[in-house]
């Protein structure tokens, strides 16, 4: 016997995609709209990624946005894999409920108290021993690594629960140190969940908008706080044109990862 | 010769030792240990503190809680007004209720949306379920704030929805959703569905169709079968996506904000608004404190027993 096909499943899966995507299509149609309005279609035109590419501003925060995102995803990934390793792999050791708790904790965090304690925090440490002075593109990064990196070590903690431990066994017991076997075997094997968790650093620090707001000082705006400042004074197509390029980077790579993921398991089939 | 299995034993002392003797295996875990302490533990304490100030006039925008003063005695004043005023004045309570109540609606409804989705997904055919997971996914790696905008030009007086029924002829004049109550809910909705369908998802591809099988054998109804089978093999699916959706959407801003109106209240926009528009930094601190006393708090509690009951 087959599992039947209910088509109502089925047309409330369509429904579900087309809720999904409706706005993502109202935005990339209407950013080749000539007119401004939302309301009229006045023929088809690139002139708002042409205005885009002009808008000082905008770029600039993208600029910023990214140097933060790379630099962000990167620290996250080191302190994250650090954190889920000690987590899965070290048993019972002083302060494991500590870091267990701290890394659960952001996960369920809403970002406006997040943001607030870490501006909270900057600024007690500037008067206490002057350091951050000021905000800026350091205390945004510094709060973006302390949540990002929780996600990053349960990614990292769920691949390692499921990873054999007969190879790093096997390794020790052939005499190889433990950081020789962390760098030797472990980390080639939870590879893709650095990956993983590289990007997911890299995309919740470009996509973020409170904590940034919070703990970001004059002359440090990221692109969200810039969008969200002109998204404010009402529908600009100059956002629909950002967003049609965001979407197609994003689908780019989605398609470059699948193709990628799929190749490699059929080779490991074969 | 010792037999195999204490020939085990001993290499896994020895292996226990070395690892135990091997310098590093400290810094491993100490140095996320304090990162996380120094930029994520003490600024609660630095909340909590500063939730028991009072907003001055200066920079930093609080008074001080140990004073020397000057005839040498050590003053420690705790102020308490904060929390008083969030207690009295009905705006903040009634924020947290509302939060609460938009939030608990949203969810049921990504869980009705997201439900017969994730099911979907788990009765189409291999090849096209990665294709169709990664689709739920794309939205969410494209920027939130603009996903939350593409809805402004679809709900507003003269946008797309209005547009549509104008020409159809079903209403006369423009549909004024932007900036209500329902723009929330949708917006929320919209933003957090694939945080519902992904841990769904999870759970319903792990189940066993064989049980679908038997409860059709035994007499049981494709309906009843639903809820009698797949509906509690997948209660675990079911609260993590739920929790998911409700803890970020009770301390949502960027939402009610943008698509809200001016009546729209909830807890996140309250506190933003008093830390950046009041500048009241101890009332914007003591809004927090509350709202990991009475969110954060029970949430990690209950993952907490619920690890416990799994891992039993």
């Amino acid at each position: 016997m087959t599992v039947r096909r209910p088509t109502l499943v089925f047309s409330l899966l369509a429904f579900g995609y087309a809720f999904l995507y409706t706005p993502i299509f109202s935005l990339i149609v209407y950013s080749f709209n000539e007119s401004r309005l939302v309301t009229v279609w006045a023929g088809f035109s690139t002139k708002w990624y042409v205005s885009l590419l002009h808008n000082e501003q905008l770029l600039g925060a993208a600029w910023i946005s990214l140097r933060i995102a790379l630099m962000n995803a990167t620290l996250a990934v080191v302190l994250g894999t650090l954190a889920g390793t000690a987590l899965v792999r070290f048993g019972r050791f002083r302060g494991r409920s500590a870091l267990a708790l701290m890394i659960g904790a952001p996960l369920v965090m809403p970002d406006v108290i997040l943001g607030l304690a870490s501006l909270l925090l900057f600024v007690a440490m500037e008067q206490l021993i002057g350091w951050p002075a000021g905000r800026g593109m350091t205390t945004i990064t510094i709060a973006h690594v302390t949540f990002s990196m929780a996600y990053v070590a349960v990614i990292v903690q769920s691949r390692l629960v499921r990873l054999d431990p007969s190879l790093e066994e096997a390794a020790m017991d052939l005499g190889a140190r433990p950081w020789k076997v962390f760098f030797v075997i472990t980390l080639p094997l939870i590879a893709p969940a650095l990956a993983a968790g590289w990007l997911l650093a890299f995309t919740l620090s470009l996509d973020d908008l409170v904590i940034a707001s919070f703990t970001s000082g004059p002359g440090a705006s990221t692109l969200p706080m810039v969008v969200y400042s002109s998204v404010r004074l009402g529908v600009s197509p100059e956002i629909n044109a950002l967003a049609t390029v965001l979407v197609a980077l994003v689908t780019i790579g989605i398609v470059i990862a699948g193709w990628s993921m799929q190749r490699k398991a059929r080779q490991t089939q074969v | 010769m010792p037999s195999p299995s204490l020939n085990k034993v001993l290499q896994r002392a020895r292996r226990g030792l070395r690892q135990h003797l091997t310098p590093g295996r400290g810094a491993v875990a100490s140095l996320p240990l304090l990162w996380l302490g120094l930029f994520f533990g003490l600024p609660f304490l630095i909340i909590a503190r500063i939730s028991l100030s009072e907003v001055v006039i200066g920079l930093p925008p609080y008074s001080a809680l140990v004073d020397l003063a000057e005839s040498g005695m050590l003053q420690v004043r705790l102020n308490f007004a904060n929390f008083l005023l969030l207690w009295e004045d009905n705006l903040y309570l009634d924020a947290f209720a509302n939060s609460v109540h938009v939030a608990s609606v949203s969810t049921l409804i990504c869980l009705l949306i997201g439900y017969p989705m994730a099911l979907g997904i788990t009765r189409v055919r291999e090849s096209l379920r990665v294709p169709l997971l990664m689709l739920v996914i794309l939205p969410f790696w494209t920027s939130f704030l603009i996903r939350v905008y593409a809805w402004i030009g679809i709900l507003k007086g003269n946008g797309l929805i209005s547009n549509v029924l104008m020409s159809l002829g079903l209403i006369d004049e423009p549909l004024h959703l932007l900036h209500t109550e329902f723009a929330v809910y949708l917006g929320i909705v919209y933003a957090y569905l694939p945080f519902m369908v992904l841990p769904l998802y999870a759970t319903l591809s792990r189940m066993d169709n064989a049980l679908l099988e038997a409860a059709a054998d035994l007499g049981c109804r494709p309906l009843c079968a639903f809820w009698r089978v797949t509906v509690p093999l997948s209660l675990p699916g079911i609260i993590a996506g739920s929790l998911l959706v409700f803890v970020p959407a009770v301390g949502e801003f960027v939402i009610p904000d943008l698509l809200g109106g001016p009546d729209t209240l909830m807890i996140g926009k309250v506190l933003w608004t008093e830390f950046f528009n009041n500048r009241d930094w101890p009332v914007a601190a003591s809004v927090a404190v509350a709202l990991l006393a009475l969110l954060v708090a029970p949430v990690l509690l209950f993952e907490r027993f619920r690890e416990r009951g799994q891992s039993e």
